[in-house]
């Protein structure tokens, strides 16, 4: 069942094309992620889809009722601005004690409520904002490269979390990564972004692609040939670039 | 009748701005908007001089050059333009226009300074009834849009994603400064108004862990500050307007001053 579809999306920003003829569609329950180098407008892209930007052409359509949960890449709160991590979750609706209970919970973070948001470590600042989405019992959930600053036990909890989720909930999930080996692991379906969708498809066909060799190099690959190791795949893949899955970030 | 002493009257004013200004103030305070609050206040001058000049009254005329103001610059400010040099180019632009404009009103006889700085002992019971159904409105905007001004406030994103539109908060925003800003020149005049927003909510920061905390202790602590400053004022025969300013400042300084020593000690242990 669709859940969101963006239609010959553009979207122009300062003169500049940061998307044109994008076309894109989630169903449920799937795990979608967005590949891209630095500026191929995967954050306007989430942006566009959440309805914060407008796009120039194009349109975006939505399953009637459908609600979004946005952990967004980084959250400024102003020092001026008292914001504790109960009354966050409280934010937008109000919620019953129980579910915010239950949610500090889920996010592993019983005790955390009473605390102020600006004390939270960078990890526990995270999972408070998952944990803030998933209040919304959304069809959606959309994140935009919600690991950055973790590190990488954190960014691989922070993941398992998501497919937990997924699997609670039923949930879609579109994100936005640059940890490939994640990527590889984690999604049904990898869209590789550059200004417009260079390729798409199963993590293990878009790693093949021209397109996206093109922008992330073969050094991918080995990152690839990492995660089929793990999975205890036998396919044929190179050694040569032991550093690659740094190369590729 | 008890209102006609004019003193209760002050008091009733400085109340009904007081419970107003401050919780609107807490979100200038956050979003940043200390500057707009004075650009806005300042543009009420030149309301007044029109008002004045046209023989409309004065609130109307401070009210609708409030909102213009208020709406170009939530406007402009959408827009990226470079805001501290824009509003102080606005701000200040209104006030000379203002205080300018109502020096060719020689046919009537005006006290600047009472809108300058206030002439909250002048308060009529008509007065009165504006100022009160002006806060009645600020804070019944602000109770029924809460939810969704704070999120928009902590980011324009997040309010996206749950469906709030952050400009139509902005919008609200905008609204209640031009209302409150257009009481609240009977009582502290237009210099002082920003003070008035901001100063109770920033006393109020330090003792607070939530929004609605400080909001409320800074309404609290406007409503001291009017009564203080009004007695003060009646006492030291100063004016009434920059003394309840000043009321609010030592607050301030106190608070800030024992919030830091407790962290100092709360170290040390």
């Amino acid at each position: 069942m669709r859940l969101i579809e963006a239609e010959g999306l553009a979207v122009r920003l300062g003169g500049h094309d940061v998307l044109h003829d994008v076309n894109l569609r989630l169903d449920r329950g799937e795990i979608v992620t967005i590949v891209g180098p630095n500026g191929s407008g995967k954050s306007t892209l989430l942006r566009t889809l959440i309805g914060a930007q407008r796009p120039t052409r194009g349109r975006i359509l939505r399953a009637p009722g459908l609600r979004i949960g946005y952990v967004p890449q980084r959250l400024h709160i102003d020092p001026t601005l008292p914001m504790s991590v109960a009354r966050f979750l409280n934010l937008p609706r109000r919620r019953p004690t129980a579910a915010l209970h239950s949610a500090l919970e889920g996010a592993g973070l019983p005790d955390l409520g009473p605390r102020q948001m600006a004390d939270l470590s960078g990890g526990q600042f995270q999972r408070v904002l998952l944990a803030r989405a998933l209040l919304e019992r959304p069809d959606l959930l959309i994140l935009d490269e919600a690991t950055q600053g973790l590190d990488q036990p954190g960014s691989a909890a922070f993941y398992r979390r998501i497919a937990e989720v997924r699997q609670e909930m039923g949930c879609a999930v579109l994100m936005v990564s640059h940890e490939l080996h994640v990527v590889m692991s984690a999604s049904d379906r990898v869209i590789c972004l550059n200004g417009h969708v260079c390729c798409e498809g199963r993590p293990e066909i878009v790693a093949q692609a021209e397109e996206y060799r093109a922008l992330f190099g073969t050094g991918t690959e080995g990152a690839l040939a990492l995660y089929r190791h793990e999975h205890g795949h036998s396919h044929d893949h190179d050694h040569d670039h032991p550093q690659s899955h740094e190369a590729a970030e | 009748m008890m209102l006609d002493d004019f003193m209760i009257r002050a008091a009733l004013a400085g109340l009904g701005v007081a419970l107003a200004a401050a919780p609107l103030g807490s979100f200038v305070v956050w979003r940043r908007m200390a500057y707009f609050g004075d650009a806005t206040a300042h543009a009420a001058i030149l309301g007044v001089a029109l008002a004045l000049g046209f023989s409309v009254s004065v609130f109307a005329g401070a009210l609708v050059m409030s909102l213009v103001m208020a709406t170009a610059v939530s406007t402009l400010s959408g827009r990226g333009f470079a805001m501290d040099t824009m509003l102080g180019v606005m701000a200040h632009s209104a006030l000379a226009f203002g205080l300018v404009g109502v020096s060719f009103l020689s046919g009537v006889r005006i006290d600047l300074m009472a809108y300058l700085f206030g002439d909250i002992l002048a308060v009529s019971q008509g007065d009165l009834a504006v100022i009160w159904g002006g806060a009645a409105l600020v804070l019944a905007l602000l109770a029924w849009r809460w939810q969704a001004l704070l999120t928009a406030t902590l980011s324009p994103d997040l309010a996206h994603a749950s469906g709030i539109d952050p400009r139509r908060e902005q919008l609200v925003l905008t609204l209640a400064l031009a209302v409150v800003v257009a009481v609240a020149i009977k009582v502290v005049g237009v210099l002082l108004i920003a003070a008035l927003l901001i100063v109770p909510a920033a006393a109020a920061r330090p003792l607070s862990a939530t929004p609605e905390r400080m909001a409320g202790l800074a309404a609290l602590i406007a409503v001291v500050s009017a009564l203080g400053g009004l007695g003060a004022s009646f006492r030291l025969d100063t004016p009434t307007g920059p003394s309840i300013v000043c009321v609010a400042a030592l607050i301030f300084a106190g608070i800030m001053a024992g919030s830091h020593l407790t962290k100092i000690v709360r170290n040390q242990s």
